[in-house]
């Protein structure tokens, strides 16, 4: 047996990645009760007992000042700024995407132009954002938007371009015109490509949105991060990054199986 | 009268000259086998005639109407891969050539007018033999059911010419001889007039009615690039019905007819 070719079966391999998870936690609370022996005070690397503690205040007890469960307006707010800014960037990657890469003259137009926007730091932009839009939720939305469909668009159109030029002429010789090829060749190749970029696009999507938030917000996971960290409360904080991770990982999931579901003439050769 | 004729042809890409006074009349119902040594321009002349590109001199016109340079539904073409699309079934890959014409919008069919092509594209399929695999994917077939799908997908738009770009290249041998009792039988049935390119020359003799040979006549060692191919052969193959009937493996009697260079002048 070689390394290479061992591929483990499917429950194997489902107790061997979940190995290091309880590995890492398991090393945490080593590490954590280490700290506490010669500290009680600790506040760098809070026990599980004191994280439930402290969050259970934000999950079942509104905040007195503004009568919101905190963690759940935060997950509201964070979602809600994370799926339009990702929805409005996958339908400008389909849009653009597709005609950039089913018709070369509006490639070879808009392309360059598109490359010299994907390659702009987005977080640098976040100014320029701030005092176009203002200071609400239109700015991080667009910062998001901004920083993930330049890299969207060129994925799909890439993949567009790429299809066999068979494709096209054939659809021609059935009697297609331009829109035909675009609606019946281009369109259905490129939705399975689609979602394979938005779940790319998910992880830089939610560093573009913590970002906005840690600078300008008054509710949302990232805003509510740096808030407590002028507090050192790490017991706030590492269940906040835990349960960004968990979101990201179901909404990862989600995608994977819908594309399968309604894509499945696109994974047959996975098999 | 011919069908398909191309008045001195010449395909030129910047100073380098692929095909050189190319002069043609195809007749109807005829099988034409193009062969040559690779880079004689076979899949050039292909191209020009599906209307893929233009060619630099020369006129091509398809019952004597002047030949536009762009695809059309006229002439079918199967290439030798990626002629099929992946994201639909059999069926549907049958349906598109029927869905394209009927809707310039939406390219697609509804209710009864549906229900009739769907009809139409189980007969067609049946006749190609996938009457079975209706459902499938291409990914879930083989080689040669794709390439049974190709040219099921192009007979649904009965087209004036098939062009077949080394259909059966990529098949192995087995498969490749199922494939040109098919072709030949669908050819006969359907009234086509077929020009196929290949390389397989036992292919060519087999199932062509008319072999031509492209090569390059002329040759210049210091300035390759300076002359392109022309029809070196032109061979009209008769076959006796009743030896077709009998026997229609590769041994039947041929009568070659070989007429050097007939319409170009060395």
């Amino acid at each position: 047996m070689r390394w290479v070719t061992a591929t483990p079966a499917r429950s194997r391999a489902i107790l061997l990645g979940a190995a290091p998870l309880a590995v890492l936690a398991l090393g945490y609370v080593i590490a954590a009760a280490a700290r506490h022996a010669d500290n009680p005070a600790d506040k760098i690397l809070p026990l599980p007992g004191a994280m439930a503690a402290a969050m259970a205040g934000l999950l079942f007890e509104a905040d007195p000042l503004s009568g919101q469960y905190l963690f759940w307006a935060d997950t509201i707010a964070s979602l809600w700024r994370l799926g339009l800014g990702l929805g409005l960037a996958t339908l400008s990657a389909l849009l653009v995407g597709l005609v950039l890469g089913v018709l070369p003259p509006v490639r070879a137009t808009l392309g360059p132009l598109v490359t010299a926007i994907a390659v702009v730091p987005p977080v640098a932009l976040l100014p320029i954002l701030f005092i176009v839009f203002g200071l609400g939720e239109t700015a991080k939305v667009a910062l998001i938007v901004i920083g993930v469909a330049p890299f969207m668009i060129r994925d799909v159109a890439g993949h567009i371009a790429a299809l066999p030029h068979e494709q096209v002429i054939k659809a021609l010789t059935l009697g297609a015109n331009s829109w035909g090829v675009m609606l019946r060749v281009a369109l259905p190749q490129a939705m399975p490509r689609l979602i394979a970029a938005l779940r790319l696009s998910l992880g830089p999507a939610w560093v573009f949105l913590i970002s906005a938030e840690a600078i300008a917000a008054d509710v949302g996971l990232g805003y509510r991060i740096f808030l407590v960290r002028r507090y050192l409360a790490m017991d706030v904080i590492l269940p906040y990054v835990v349960w960004i991770a968990l979101l990201a990982v179901v909404m990862d999931f989600v995608l994977a199986r819908a594309s399968r579901r309604m894509f499945g003439w696109a994974h047959l050769g996975a098999r | 009268m011919a069908l398909l004729s191309l008045k001195n042809v010449w395909v030129e890409y910047g100073d380098k000259v692929v095909l050189e006074r190319i002069s043609l009349d195809i007749a109807a119902g005829s099988f034409v086998s193009i062969i040559g040594p690779s880079g004689a321009g076979k899949s050039s002349l292909l191209r020009v005639i599906l209307g893929q590109e233009r060619p630099t001199r020369g006129r091509i016109s398809l019952a004597d109407a002047p030949l536009p340079a762009e695809c059309g539904p006229d002439r079918g073409v199967v290439f030798q891969r990626y002629s099929v699309f992946p994201h639909l079934t059999v069926l549907g890959n049958t349906l598109l050539g029927l869905e394209f014409s009927a809707s310039p919008f939406t390219a697609r069919l509804i209710g009864s007018a549906r229900r009739a092509a769907i009809a139409e594209a189980e007969a067609i399929l049946a006749s190609v033999g996938l009457a079975d695999s209706m459902n499938l994917y291409p990914a879930q077939m083989s080689g040669g059911m794709q390439q049974r799908l190709a040219i099921a997908q192009a007979l649904i738009k009965r087209p004036r010419i098939l062009l077949l770009d080394e259909p059966f290249g990529a098949l192995d041998p087995g498969i490749r001889s199922d494939m040109h009792k098919l072709i030949k039988q669908l050819w006969r049935d359907h009234g086509l007039t077929i020009i196929m390119v290949t390389h397989d020359i036992k292919e060519a003799f087999s199932l062509g009615t008319r072999v031509l040979t492209l090569d390059k006549r002329r040759h210049d060692p210091h300035a390759p690039h300076r002359y392109g191919a022309g029809v070196v052969y032109d061979l009209a193959l008769t076959r006796k019905q009743a030896d077709e009937a009998a026997d229609p493996a590769l041994t039947a009697e041929v009568n070659v007819g070989i007429t050097i260079d007939t319409v170009g002048n060395n």
